[in-house]
């Protein structure tokens, strides 16, 4: 799809302020509708459009299949290290009372680390999932050339 | 709103073309978005609008790439479907009238943990959302194993149709789609093959 001119130029108009709502929507969510899961699956919608008009190796090149992996994880990690994080700091499991002085406070700081996980997984699991099926197009396809 | 996802709905089914099918999909998962949201289920209704509207899409699209466009007529006669399909609605349909009316403050689950969320949002947590207060902070367990499925699938999805977490994706990530030359017999084999 790379000679589509007017595809290409407004898609890269489209996919910055893309990213910038997703993470209003990530650290708004407090406060508005939104959370985590939305904000990952919108910042994953605006590097799949990358892919979609550009191609799929221009993606690659700054979210590689590996790259995600980790970041996958990290996610997950981070959520898993926020639990921990609570009861080394004398509370129970995901216990955000014990983040800071003020328990109020320490539920802030909680909730945003909890949803930034969130975000960062589910934004790198739906990467990998349309990499994975995009990539198999492209493999089906070299294969027939040779 | 009802009479326009009924009629995405009946499209849906009529359709043989599966391209304009995915299309279709995508509209109504937009009007379910949309009729969340006369229910003030904003948070919900984003989800349905990112994901169902959005990704699914997408997927599906990919999908069809792989595929082909075009629905394989039925060979036999759906009746044993449609049964099935009768019975399960008239039984789901039976079961909403012993549900409480919509809103109503007296229904169980407003009667449980609800109350004390509700009053401890604005106390314990000091947020506007008490959506997202409960489910980042109340059942902060839950969205845990939330994100855990997500994960699950990411690494499933790997496995099944990349041949494992670093077979293909080492040989196709960083330098391009480029399919290896060395191996072309063991990529014509098929789903088998991871």
């Amino acid at each position: 799809m790379t000679h589509y001119l007017i595809l290409r130029v407004i898609a890269k108009l489209m996919v910055g302020p893309i990213m910038l709502f997703a993470l209003y929507v990530q650290f708004h969510g407090d406060f508005g509708p939104g959370g985590g899961f939305q904000a990952g699956v919108i910042f994953a919608a605006a590097l799949i459009l990358y892919g979609l008009v550009f191609d799929l190796t221009a993606l690659r090149r700054f979210a590689s299949l590996e790259l995600l992996c980790s970041v996958m994880a990290l996610g997950w990690l981070l959520y898993v290290g926020v639990g921990f994080a609570t009861m080394l700091l004398g509370g129970r499991f995901l216990d955000y009372d014990f983040l800071a002085a003020d328990p109020v406070a320490g539920q802030h700081i909680g909730i945003l680390l909890i949803e930034l996980g969130v975000g960062i997984t589910v934004a790198a699991t739906m990467l990998i999932i349309f990499e994975v099926y995009a990539g198999r197009k492209i493999a089906t396809e070299g294969e027939d050339d040779a | 709103m009802l009479a326009f996802l009924l009629a995405t709905a009946v499209m849906i089914i009529r359709m043989r073309n599966l391209f304009a099918v995915v299309m279709l999909t995508g509209a109504f998962s937009l009007l379910t978005a949309g009729l969340f949201i006369t229910l003030d289920a904003v948070d919900v209704a984003f989800t349905e609008a990112a994901v169902g509207a959005g990704i699914t899409t997408v997927l599906f699209l990919g999908t069809l790439s792989l595929t082909t466009s075009r629905e394989k007529p039925a060979t036999h006669l759906p009746t044993l479907p449609l049964a099935v399909v009768l019975i399960t609605g008239a039984a789901l349909v039976y079961g909403t009238m012993d549900l409480p009316g919509f809103g109503d403050p007296a229904a169980a689950p407003h009667q449980y943990v609800m109350p004390e969320y509700v009053s401890g949002t604005e106390t314990q947590i000091g947020l506007p959302n008490i959506v997202t207060a409960v489910l980042a902070s109340y059942r902060g367990f839950d969205t845990l194993g939330e994100v855990g499925v997500i994960f699950t699938a990411g690494v499933g999805v790997l496995l099944l149709l990349n041949g494992g977490l670093g077979g293909r994706a080492r040989r196709n990530g960083g330098e391009g789609a480029a399919p290896p030359v060395s191996a072309p017999t063991d990529k014509r084999k098929g789903p088998d093959r991871a």
